[in-house]
């Protein structure tokens, strides 16, 4: 659920076909700033009721989703 | 009893600094800051200070208005870039205009100029006597600027922007919110040259963290404008426009989504003068009143934020 929801923002902010995009693919290869990360994490923060604090370290899809995914659990 | 705008005034310096020229002394380019930032290029004084701006600006306002300067009842202006920390820029200003009446500064950053609004709105409030009041937000951000800094020098601008206040009631509501601390953007005043005083500071330039202040911008102003439409039991439609503090063009796009706005709504001159901070929102008013596209009587919100962190929005009959 997390992960689909990432694809489709992606998908809308980098006009990307959501297939093409997979765990390893890195924010940056996709030409995300961090702007671009910065809305995301908010809309995601809406979508799931969470309080995402973005880091450097979240710069895969995998890596997000991951970090998302524990804060829904832990929500 | 509040007030109404009788007279908005701008001015900004004619030297124009494009992308292009900024790309000539740090490490960016016009692709990048257009579509990062939302500007092309902005004003730069090359030897005008900030009060000599926000009195061109104040004269245009007084001319606009037909208000003549012993008419003036209190001067209020503020700066964060200021020539001198004392006196203050609205005693500069007074000086410059040869008026005698109260003049004093707010300092509120980016949304400063939200705040002269509610101060006049209290003094009409407490001085039975006050007729008009004239407030100005003046800046020159390039001398609080590093210019080795791609991530900071390439947003701000220099100008001022003025409006004239007279007794009235549309000022209609506003919604004010400082949360306090320098974590997120702060612009330091030197350390001076006492020997004895061994701390160490950052450099008196502008220090934003970029994503803290996006995400804090966005909410706030989305919040701010749903308070003011709730408490007022209006929608979107019976807004005319919408004159956000011109900080980010992507700021005011994402805000604009996710309130469900249209982006024609909310009127933007970033690409021409980047983010004046307290100037923006009354140089961008006065573009808009001078545009044709605002009317008397059409409903109209001011919204800005900034260093404090402060941000407000005011509700105006125009």
């Amino acid at each position: 659920m997390v992960q689909e929801k990432i694809l489709e923002l992606l998908a809308e902010a980098t006009d990307t076909d959501a297939s093409e995009i997979t765990a390893e693919t890195a924010f940056a290869d996709l030409g995300i700033d961090s702007l671009d990360l910065t809305e995301m994490a908010m809309q995601l923060e809406e979508e799931f009721s969470i309080t995402l604090e973005m880091s450097p370290e979240l710069n895969t899809v995998g890596k997000l989703t991951e970090a998302v995914e524990k804060l829904v659990a832990e929500a | 009893m509040s007030f109404r705008i009788v007279g908005t005034g701008m001015y900004v310096p004619p030297k124009a600094v494009t992308n292009d020229d900024l790309a000539q002394i740090v490490e960016t380019s016009d692709e990048w800051i257009s579509k990062r930032v939302g500007v092309k290029e902005r004003r730069i004084s090359e030897n005008e200070y900030t009060s000599e701006m926000g009195l061109k600006a104040a004269e245009k306002a007084l001319e606009d208005s037909g208000v003549k300067v012993e008419e003036l009842d209190a001067i209020f202006a503020a700066t964060v870039s200021g020539e001198t920390s004392s006196p203050s820029m609205s005693c500069m200003i007074q000086h410059g205009l040869g008026a005698t009446c109260l003049a004093m500064d707010v300092s509120a950053a980016c949304s400063a100029f939200l705040f002269l609004l509610e101060t006049a709105a209290a003094f009409f409030a407490l001085h039975k006597e006050y007729q008009k009041i004239l407030v100005v937000g003046a800046e020159r951000m390039s001398g609080v600027l590093d210019f080795t800094d791609r991530s900071t020098c390439v947003i701000f601008g220099d100008g001022a922007g003025a409006a004239v206040l007279e007794r009235g009631e549309n000022y209609l509501d506003s919604v004010m919110t400082v949360k306090g601390g320098d974590d997120v953007i702060k612009i330091p005043h030197g350390n001076g040259s006492c020997p004895y005083f061994i701390r160490e500071q950052d450099t008196p330039y502008v220090h934003m963290q970029g994503q803290e202040t996006f995400k804090y911008a966005v909410t706030s102003i989305t919040q701010d404008i749903t308070t003011l439409l709730d408490r007022n039991q209006l929608t979107i439609d019976d807004i005319a426009w919408i004159v956000p503090h011109q900080a980010n063009k992507r700021i005011i796009d994402f805000a604009a989504k996710r309130l469900g706005i249209a982006q024609t709504k909310f009127f933007c001159n970033i690409e021409k003068y980047g983010n004046t901070s307290s100037a923006s929102v009354p140089i961008a008013l006065d573009e808009l009143a001078k545009s044709g596209n605002l009317h008397r009587g059409d409903k109209i919100i001011l919204c800005a934020f900034g260093g404090g962190l402060a941000n407000a929005a005011c509700l105006i009959t125009w």
